[in-house]
């Protein structure tokens, strides 16, 4: 039924931290790894070794510059679903592939029932949801749900694969109903915040701000003034001046 | 948005055989003849028939599209796929009872008429109901839907009116009205509708507006992918006046010209309906292909 829950015992999802993430693009491939032997059909590929090789992934690592000349920072920002509380992606579906899942919040789309209108992929302001190019089926993250729950896996192992993969632990996941879960005091902690809230879909997943950089990294400043006037204290100053003494 | 044929020929050869069967339904157009119930027949559920199948097209999985007729709880799209299944029923049990009976049934006509209406509106509310394409999401979307559905119907009214040898003038007065309407809702729409913003910027999309203006500095894949594919076509923008103006002058000027000159000849009634549906595909067209989606906030664009 695509008509949402009016509320989810759980809410399972993603926290990003953009303060560490050096967009290595681990977990944009293990995702891709993982869900292709997963949940539903093979996440296909259309072209992989041509030209204009293209294909269905469910987290993408995005890169910005936010702010002005030096004070310009660099974000990696990967994105992938956000399981949001008011998915328009799930009322839209005409079928009831897309769902919402009451007890964790998890959306999904069941392969079975798709018919591969994109209606849904149309209905998303994030881009969270792409067409399988082989299957003519949605695709879009699972949260590694053949993962969180999977006995078989090792304890450590049962956290999706991004998460499991990124060498900064720049994504972590929990619980964001319970606000003594890791990720909500995270969250709290750092300020995490919804994309696009006026959006209006309340996103579960949330993004943790940069860190605001030390204050003489954040001020304006000229380079190279800066190199000329400096002058070396203590030991140094010893070392430069008895080295301007020496002949030659 | 990427103007897909399938679509663009699934809303208006749909929207046609809609609007005309409001103006069978409410008696407006009268079959003189057994064979013209036939063909009225022919013509109507040809069109919708034509256009739903287009529809499917679109599809991965057409062979599932009747499971899109289960979630109209929630889903436009699957109202519209009720509707519009329900609306061929009865304009079929229309047209049969009418040959039976030898007379058409009025209230069994406003019925039909109504539906189509609803069918319509559902076709279009498909499109309006999606906040994150801001020109889609406007009041005025469905009304412009309805409106040029309704003038394109009454032109082709007229036509098969001339063809059956007894054209009324209040057909082609019908006719007249509507596309004038539809013409004014139409410029009221690109007004309203075509300057709104989605009130997303790449600074909400990223949550980083409070570090300065954001701007992309590398993409996440190197080719384009069915995202951009699908909802970041540019290609048309930069004629987009240019095509308004032969949208405008195909579906209404010309129109207008034969429905006031020559309301009386068929040929011209024809070609003026098949000149106005050109026009209304590169109406259309234009839709889709100036629609932007928030999504390309995350491709480079500013606004
Ligand atoms: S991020 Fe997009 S696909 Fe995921 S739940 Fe929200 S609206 Fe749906
Ligand atoms: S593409 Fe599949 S999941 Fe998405 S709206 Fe259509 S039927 Fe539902
Ligand atoms: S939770 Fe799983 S499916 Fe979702 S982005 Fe991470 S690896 Fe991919």
């Amino acid at each position: 039924m695509t008509c949402l829950p009016s509320s989810t015992e759980k809410k399972l999802g993603l926290v990003i931290d953009l303060d560490i993430c050096v967009g290595c693009q681990a977990c944009v491939v293990n995702c891709k790894e993982w869900n292709t032997a997963g949940y539903g059909a093979p996440l296909a590929d259309s072209d992989p070794y041509g030209a204009h090789p293209t294909g269905a992934w469910l987290n993408r690592v995005h890169a910005f510059e936010a702010g002005e000349a030096a004070k310009a920072r660099v974000v990696h920002f990967p994105k992938s679903c956000l399981h949001c509380d008011d998915a328009p992606c799930v009322t839209v579906c005409p079928t009831g592939a897309s769902y919402k899942r009451q007890e964790d919040g998890i959306v999904l789309v069941n392969e079975d029932w798709c018919i591969g209108c994109g209606l849904c992929a149309w209905s998303c302001p994030y881009g969270a949801r792409e067409m399988d190019p082989a299957e003519g089926v949605m695709k879009k993250c699972t949260l590694c749900i053949d993962r969180i729950y999977n006995t078989h896996l090792e304890e450590e192992d049962r956290v999706p694969a991004c998460v499991r993969t990124c060498p900064t632990s720049a994504r972590h996941f929990g619980d964001l109903n319970d606000p003594t879960s890791d990720v909500s005091m995270l969250v709290a902690e750092r300020g995490g915040y919804d994309l696009m809230p006026e959006q209006d879909t309340k996103p579960v997943n949330k993004y943790l701000p940069p860190r605001p950089r030390p204050r003489h990294e954040s001020e304006d400043v000229d380079l190279v003034s800066m190199a000329k006037k400096t002058t070396p204290k203590g030991f140094w100053k010893w070392l430069d001046q008895a080295l301007d003494q020496l002949p030659g | 948005m990427r103007p897909a044929a399938s679509l663009i020929i699934f809303t208006t050869l749909s929207g046609l055989g809609l609007g005309l069967t409001v103006l069978i339904g409410l008696g407006l157009l009268a079959a003189t003849s057994p064979e013209w119930v036939i063909i009225h027949a022919a013509v109507s559920l040809g069109l919708i028939g034509v256009g739903v199948l287009s529809s499917t097209l679109h599809l991965g999985h057409p062979e599932r599209a009747w499971r899109a007729l289960s979630q109209w709880r929630s889903s436009w799209l699957s109202r519209e796929g009720v509707m519009a299944a329900l609306t061929t029923i009865v304009l079929a049990g229309y047209f049969l009872d009418h040959l039976i009976s030898g007379q058409a049934r009025p209230w069994l006509g406003i019925i039909l008429s109504i539906m189509s209406l609803i069918t319509i509106y559902s076709t279009a509310m498909i499109y309006a109901s999606l906040k994150t394409i801001a020109r889609w999401h406007h009041i005025l979307t469905p009304v412009v839907f309805v409106v040029l559905a309704l003038a394109g119907g009454c032109l082709l009214a007229a036509a098969l009116e001339g063809l059956a040898g007894n054209p009324t003038i209040a057909l082609s007065q019908w006719g007249i009205g509507m596309i004038a309407v539809a013409s004014l809702i139409k410029i009221l729409w690109w007004n309203l509708a075509g300057s709104k913003g989605s009130g997303s910027t790449p600074e909400t999309a990223t949550g980083l507006g409070a570090l300065g203006k954001v701007r992309m500095i590398m993409p996440p894949h190197s080719e384009e992918n069915w995202l951009q594919h699908e909802m970041g076509f540019v290609v048309a923008r930069k004629h987009a006046l240019r095509l308004a103006v032969i949208a405008f002058i195909l579906a209404a000027i010309i129109p207008l010209l034969v429905l006031g000159l020559y309301p009386h000849s068929a040929a011209l009634l024809v070609l003026a309906a098949l000149v106005h549906l050109a026009g209304v595909i590169v109406e259309r067209w234009l839709f889709f292909a100036e629609a932007k989606h928030t999504v390309t906030l995350y491709y480079g664009d500013q606004h």
